[in-house]
């Protein structure tokens, strides 16, 4: 049982967790992930860690509500426990002293880039950072890219904030205006890893993508998270999560991830339909 | 028989035929996940045992990995004493209830059967299931005396049929065992794997309350190579480490289409269902309700995915195997079982790719026949495709049960540790001793994917080899 610390809602439907785990804490390196179980009936689900303070023996876990599993974790509250977390699994990310490092984020892929930032930046990188959202009102963590960045840029679907755009307006925008970059990594929606990865090849920039496919056990035995790689398959649980951007098969990772797309909202409907089922399967959940 | 003097002993050995334990008829349990064989009742256990001729020189107990005294065992069941049998059974096997599902018995103790020979082999599997069984339903288990505790401590990484036979067998003689596993429940392939109406979870439970009672304790979602590795656990003051953690790591087929929707290795389907309770109400992880599953393979693995697709799916299940039903590896019963079902086989049969639609969703997959020609290196014929024979199955779902290799997390991270080209971990076979003192190995992350019993062999092996090496340090 790993009790929430804390719990605090960062922007519509994002939330931020500091959670016990004190072996994951003590272990973590930028890149890694857990993967965790908040109740005795839910799936095992993949997050990436933030950051660990092995002192406290805790780690930040930054969720978006995306169905059934993730709604269910952002309603437990500090005091509560999440039932298993187990990690940190996948490999580190490799950091050199590239030079200039973009980082390309989206969603809540800025999390999942944030510690990888702030590890390159340790490590002698100038690091930029492009980080893209739908609207002002979703955009996160801006100020602790800013901390650890050279310089930020921000992009927002409709224009609320930051350039209008994507992601890859801004980066391209920047090249144009004479900016040098050794080394790209990419966090985000798969749509938007794809963009950013051909752009990064248009420009010859080398490129990591730190990819998200659904998974179950995290630990390379049931090949589930599968992903193509310059025509090779990997386990990305075990071998990844990260690759070389260029080389990915986007598209089969899209098509992947909507494996369940049916049952899924077929489950996520049930809970919404039933409002007042949530709470007695949540209490049900945590008794369990 | 008029002649010889042998005749009148021979009219008191009335000749019965094996008894059969009654089952679920097929067309109800394709609906159902309960156990299909129903176990022997007390008349049928005791008529069974007759048939044993408790031989002097019981060729059976060669069979069997474990070495259990089976005429023993057999005549307490004759005799009537079931808690006498019982403890026959458990001094040498700490899974009965387990192997007497589901070990190879036709190839292990049954196959060198004295009564075997000219008439069927006593149902050795069959007696132990009952016995087990039997001991299980008078309520907790006895427990052995245990000595004062050594002080020494034991890690065993793995808790799968080798780990907990190693973890057994160091807590009864009083040194302090703590598993470590990588999911959030124990048992390995058993919990995972092996479906509940092979092997019913309580049955498992037991078995494992049982070795919680001589106090071994588990420790879940720990990554043993990752969140602790084996250096840490010397560091923490663990005198021996035992590696047991399974050949998890699924192959696949290698062939174009083998990453669309709707392809899974049978490690993930069967965790879907048996772990994560998938096919349950009240369940969050999905699985696919696939209309036609084509499943590739012919071992237990692949027999128990298509089982399973059958039951969760409704829908038929078609499975492709590239050799004939001469080689086919999985246990008879299985084989049988999956046959009443209605499985359809299709033998000597390989595939070639799997075809998607728009979506990327499985819609067939491209077979060829195969012919068999030389022996290979197993001895058996290797097979070989004709030309111009491919065909395509129709089918919506593809599960691929080719194999498995050993989980490389620990070999990965575990500086000193001398690994195979195969990515087994190298060990005695004697003892289970790796290349670094104080660290032992055994079951599938040895041996490459094999049996229950074979995993609970080698543990039994190592945890002698343990207790050994401990009298080597000084007392702790
Ligand atoms: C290595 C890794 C790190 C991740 N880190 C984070 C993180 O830090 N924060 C975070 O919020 N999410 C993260 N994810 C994604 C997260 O695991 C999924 O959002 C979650 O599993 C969805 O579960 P659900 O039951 O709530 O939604 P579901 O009902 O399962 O899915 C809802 C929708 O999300 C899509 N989806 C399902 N699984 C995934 C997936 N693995 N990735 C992306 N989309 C998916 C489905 O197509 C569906 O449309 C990570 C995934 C991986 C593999
Ligand atoms: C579907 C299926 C059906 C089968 N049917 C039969 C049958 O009918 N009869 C038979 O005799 N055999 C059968 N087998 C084979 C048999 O189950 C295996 O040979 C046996 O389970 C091997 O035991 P083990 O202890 O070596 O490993 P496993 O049972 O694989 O257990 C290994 C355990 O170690 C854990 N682990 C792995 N890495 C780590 C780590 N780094 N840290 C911590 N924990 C870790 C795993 O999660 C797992 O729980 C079947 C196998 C499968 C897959
Ligand atoms: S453990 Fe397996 S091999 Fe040994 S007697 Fe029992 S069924 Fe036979
Ligand atoms: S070989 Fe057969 S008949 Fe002889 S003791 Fe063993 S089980 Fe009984
Ligand atoms: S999640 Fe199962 S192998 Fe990667």
């Amino acid at each position: 049982m790993h009790r929430i610390h804390s719990h605090r809602v960062l922007a519509e439907k994002i939330h931020e967790f500091w959670i016990e785990a004190p072996l994951v804490a003590r272990k973590y390196r930028a890149g890694q992930f857990v993967i965790v179980r908040t109740h005795e009936f839910g799936e095992r689900i993949p997050l990436t860690v933030v950051e660990a303070d092995a002192n406290s023996g805790r780690i930040r876990l930054i969720v978006q509500e995306a169905g059934k599993s993730t709604i269910l974790m952002c309603r437990l509250q500090a005091g509560e426990h999440f039932l298993d977390v187990v990690g940190p699994l996948g490999r580190a990310t490799h950091i050199e002293n590239w030079g200039n490092l973009v980082a390309v984020c989206g969603g809540v892929g800025t999390a999942s880039l944030l510690p990888i930032v702030r590890a390159a930046a340790a490590a002698g990188n100038s690091v930029y950072a492009v980080i893209g959202s739908r609207s002002k009102d979703l955009m996160i963590l801006e100020d602790e890219f800013r901390a650890a960045c050279k310089e930020v840029r921000v992009s927002t679907d409709d224009g609320t904030y930051g350039i209008k755009g994507f992601v890859t307006d801004v980066l391209r925008q920047w090249i144009e205006q004479g900016q040098k970059f050794q080394q790209a990594i990419i966090v985000g929606p798969v749509i938007m890893m794809k963009v950013a990865a051909a752009l990064t090849k248009e420009l010859a920039i080398p490129a990591l993508a730190s990819l998200n496919p659904i998974m179950v056990d995290g630990t390379g035995m049931c090949g589930g998270c599968r992903v193509t790689v310059h025509g090779k398959t990997y386990f990305a649980c075990v071998d990844g999560p990260e690759f070389d951007a260029h080389g990915v098969d986007f598209q089969e990772l899209i098509l992947r991830n909507q494996a369940y797309r049916n049952l899924e909202e077929r489950a996520l409907h049930g809970l919404l339909d039933k409002g007042c089922q949530l709470t007695a399967q949540l209490e049900g959940a945590k008794h369990a | 028989m008029p002649d010889g003097t042998a005749a009148p002993k021979k009219a008191k050995r009335e000749r019965v035929p094996r008894v059969k334990m009654a089952e679920q008829a097929p067309e109800k349990r394709i609906h159902n996940f309960e156990e299909v064989p129903f176990g022997y009742t007390e008349e049928q256990a005791i008529v069974e045992a007759n048939r044993c001729l408790i031989c002097k020189r019981p060729k059976c107990v060669d069979g069997c990995p474990v070495n259990i005294d089976i005429p023993k065992f057999i005549a307490q069941i004759r005799d009537g004493d079931f808690l006498g049998a019982a403890r026959t059974v458990r001094a040498t096997n700490s899974l009965p209830a387990v192997c007497g599902r589901v070990c190879p018995q036709a190839e292990q103790c049954e196959v060198l059967c004295v009564e075997g020979i000219k008439h069927e082999p006593v149902a050795i599997g069959n007696l132990e299931r009952f016995i087990a069984d039997w001991e299980l339903a008078q309520g907790q288990i006895a427990l052995p005396e245990i000595p004062p505790p050594t002080g020494y401590r034991i890690a065993v990484v793995g808790s799968g049929p080798a780990g907990l036979t190693v973890a057994g067998d160091l807590a009864k003689i009083g040194h302090d065992v703590t598993v470590f596993e990588a999911l959030h429940r124990p048992s390995g392939v058993l919990a995972y794997g092996i479906p509940e109406f092979r092997l019913p979870r309580p049955v498992v439970k037991s078995e494992i309350e049982y070795i919680q009672r001589l106090g071994v304790k588990f420790v879940y979602d720990v990554v043993i190579g990752v969140t602790v590795t084996v250096d840490e656990l010397f560091e923490q003051g663990f005198h021996a480490v035992f590696i047991g953690t399974g050949a998890g790591l699924p192959r696949m087929m290698n062939v174009p289409g083998e990453n669309l929707v709707g392809v899974y290795s049978a490690n993930e389907f069967l965790t879907r269902v048996n772990l994560m309770g998938a096919s349950r109400d009240g369940y969050d992880t999905p699985v696919r309700l696939a209309k036609h599953t084509v499943v590739v393979g012919g071992g237990n693995t692949a027999m128990d995915a298509a089982r399973v697709s059958l039951r969760v799916s409704g829908n038929p299940v078609t499975l492709a195997y590239r050799r004939s039903m001469e080689e086919i590896p999985a246990r008879r019963e299985e084989i049988h079982h999956a046959i009443e079902e209605g499985i359809k086989f299709e033998l000597l049969v390989a595939p070639l790719e799997v075809l998607g639609d728009e979506r990327g969703q499985v819609k067939a997959i491209q077979c060829i026949r195969m012919g068999l020609g030389e022996p290979d290196d197993s001895g058996r014929r290797r097979p070989e495709p004709i030309a111009g024979s491919e065909f395509v199955m129709e089918c919506d779902t593809v599960i691929v049960a080719i194999g498995n290799s050993p989980n490389p997390i620990i070999p990965r991270n575990t500086p000193g540790l001398e690994v195979s080209k195969w990515g087994t971990v190298v060990a005695d076979e004697a003892t289970g001793a790796t290349s670094r003192p104080g660290v032992y190995a055994g079951g599938d992350i040895v041996s490459g994917a094999a049996t229950v019993i074979l995993a609970m062999g080698a543990g039994r092996k190592a945890a002698t080899a343990i207790h050994e090496y401990l009298q080597t340090l000084p007392k702790p």
